[in-house]
């Protein structure tokens, strides 16, 4: 469990976020919608420790991250698997090295045996056949699904998704979103996805939280969120022409 | 905290980016994570940016060698002065100046662009951000292997430079006929000081560590997008260049006279 209490982030003279408090539970996709600048990405680099909050605290299962020493900060974040938006893969590196490099780095097993996990993980996101293949080489839905196996690697506590489905066609974000809701249940994390794909969010999303202006405006989960009545929830959820009919699909008569 | 110093006047922007310089430096030098995958880091770059120069290295240290010669002579064309000093002033300029600071200024170009580009894309990629959320020391792990490789290669590659230098400046000097073979091998081994190569190769170690470490920094905190990465890597090769010279006055000062 995250739990983020009072978090507050500025840049400057601009407030991104003021005093956020949520819980993002375990075993559960745990989606962070809103519109562009709503401060989605900055609450979730603030939780992953890329930036360091004004006021307010993270708790991953209880350790508060930003009071932390450096050496246990370290060790929080080998908990953690991120999917970023641009994937983050190493252009240098081929798909299986991509998914060896944290076991590499941390894991003590032998060279045979991070073979074998990395397969296993690429396996699980459906990759066979392109482990030599360097990131430039593979389509932008495989980048992700790599990247997810990149995340899983390490069997990871806590991932974190960042618009997982920015620049695929809708049949591949289908794809995307039903792996991560799957690992999520899988492997157990607790899982955050920062995302305003509205279909995202009706195909994946466990719990939401709504962010406006840098405030947690609403919290519910994905049943609540069409019924609500909150203005400025409906203003961002009803501006997909198809979220207006599933909208009027709903409507009695 | 960076916003508040960057809005002040370019004096205090510039200590900002010293301090700034300082812990990234601190943070490069601290524990690795595995020693091995170091070790293999520093073994690759020592071929990208130490081996991968040598040529662009030789081209320019034979030609700038016969231009030295055939500059020399033509400027101390004077019965009074002998005819060896033609070699003797090759020697001495490539040794002091135009090996280890000339041919550190190129490198500042090659190898400072490419390292900054590198870490700069990296940077704006997110892939730096990759390395920090996996736990990983990213500033010691991208930039620890490049300051190490160009330290141990530098040197080798500044006494080809001498080497081929002074060989350029016999060819040209002989080939047009303004020395004699026998004069110029003569020039460059009189009075020959051992402490002027010992001098010049501390000069290039210092610049080695000066232009990674430069140019790793502007790629390191790079921000935005392609534009900013060609910026940063305009700014690393002219910074570089500008500690240089300042350092090479300072070290100058420190161990020559």
């Amino acid at each position: 469990m995250i739990e983020v209490i009072g978090l507050s982030k500025r840049f400057g003279n601009t407030q991104v976020l003021s005093n956020i408090s949520t819980v993002f539970e375990t075993g559960k996709v745990n989606q962070v919608i809103g519109k562009s600048g709503s401060g989605k990405s900055v609450l979730a680099k603030c939780i992953v420790g890329l930036y360091v909050p004004e006021e307010g605290q993270v708790l991953y299962d209880g350790r508060s991250f930003h009071t932390l020493e450096k050496e246990e900060k370290r060790q929080v974040r080998q908990e953690i698997g991120m999917l970023f938006q641009s994937s983050a893969l190493f252009d240098s590196l081929t798909v299986l090295e991509n998914v060896i490099f944290p076991l590499k780095m941390f894991a003590t097993m032998s060279p045979n045996e991070m073979t074998e996990r990395a397969h296993h993980c690429l396996k699980r996101v459906k990759i066979e056949g392109k482990e030599n293949a360097f990131p430039a080489e593979i389509s932008g839905g495989m980048q992700k699904r790599v990247g997810i196996a990149r995340a899983i690697a390490m069997n990871p506590k806590y991932l974190f998704v960042d618009e997982p489905n920015s620049g695929l066609d809708p049949q591949t974000s289908i794809v995307i979103d039903n792996l991560i809701s799957d690992i999520t249940e899988e492997y157990g994390t607790t899982t955050i996805v920062i995302t305003h794909d509205m279909n995202s969010v009706m195909e994946a999303g466990d719990n939401i939280l709504f962010l406006h202006d840098g405030r947690a405006w609403w919290k519910g989960s994905r049943e609540e969120l069409l019924a609500s009545d909150n203005k400025e929830l409906n203003e961002f959820i009803f501006a997909s022409g198809l979220m207006r009919q599933v909208r009027s699909a709903m409507k009695p008569g | 905290m960076g916003l508040f110093w960057r809005s002040f006047p370019n004096g205090v922007n510039l200590l900002f980016h010293i301090g700034h310089y300082f812990q990234l430096l601190r943070e490069v030098f601290s524990k690795p994570e595995r020693f091995s995958l170091y070790y293999r880091r520093t073994i690759e770059e020592m071929d990208l940016l130490g081996l991968k120069s040598i040529g662009i290295v030789a081209l320019l240290s034979v030609f700038m060698g016969a231009v030295i010669t055939i500059q020399t002579k033509s400027n101390i064309d004077s019965p009074l002065i002998q005819a060896w000093v033609v070699g003797f002033a090759t020697r001495q300029s490539t040794i002091l100046e135009f090996s280890p600071t000339i041919i550190s200024l190129i490198l500042a170009g090659k190898v400072g662009s490419t390292i900054s580009a590198e870490i700069g894309s990296m940077r704006v990629k997110e892939q730096i951000d990759a390395l920090d959320i996996m736990g990983i020391n990213s500033a010691s792990y991208l930039i620890l292997p490049k300051i190490v490789a160009t330290m141990l290669m530098n040197p080798f590659i500044i006494v080809i430079s001498m080497f081929l230098s002074i060989a350029g400046g016999y060819v040209a000097g002989t080939a047009s006929g303004i020395i004699s073979s026998s004069d110029y091998l003569q020039g460059i081994q009189s009075n020959f000081n051992p402490y002027h190569v010992t001098y010049a190769l501390i000069k290039t170690v210092v610049f080695a560590f000066i232009i990674t470490t430069v140019s790793a920094y502007q790629g390191y905190y790079t921000s935005g997008g392609t534009r900013e990465v060609g910026i940063s890597s305009t700014r690393a090769v002219v910074y570089s260049s500008v500690v240089i010279l300042i350092a090479n006055y300072v070290l100058t000062q420190l161990l020559l006279l």
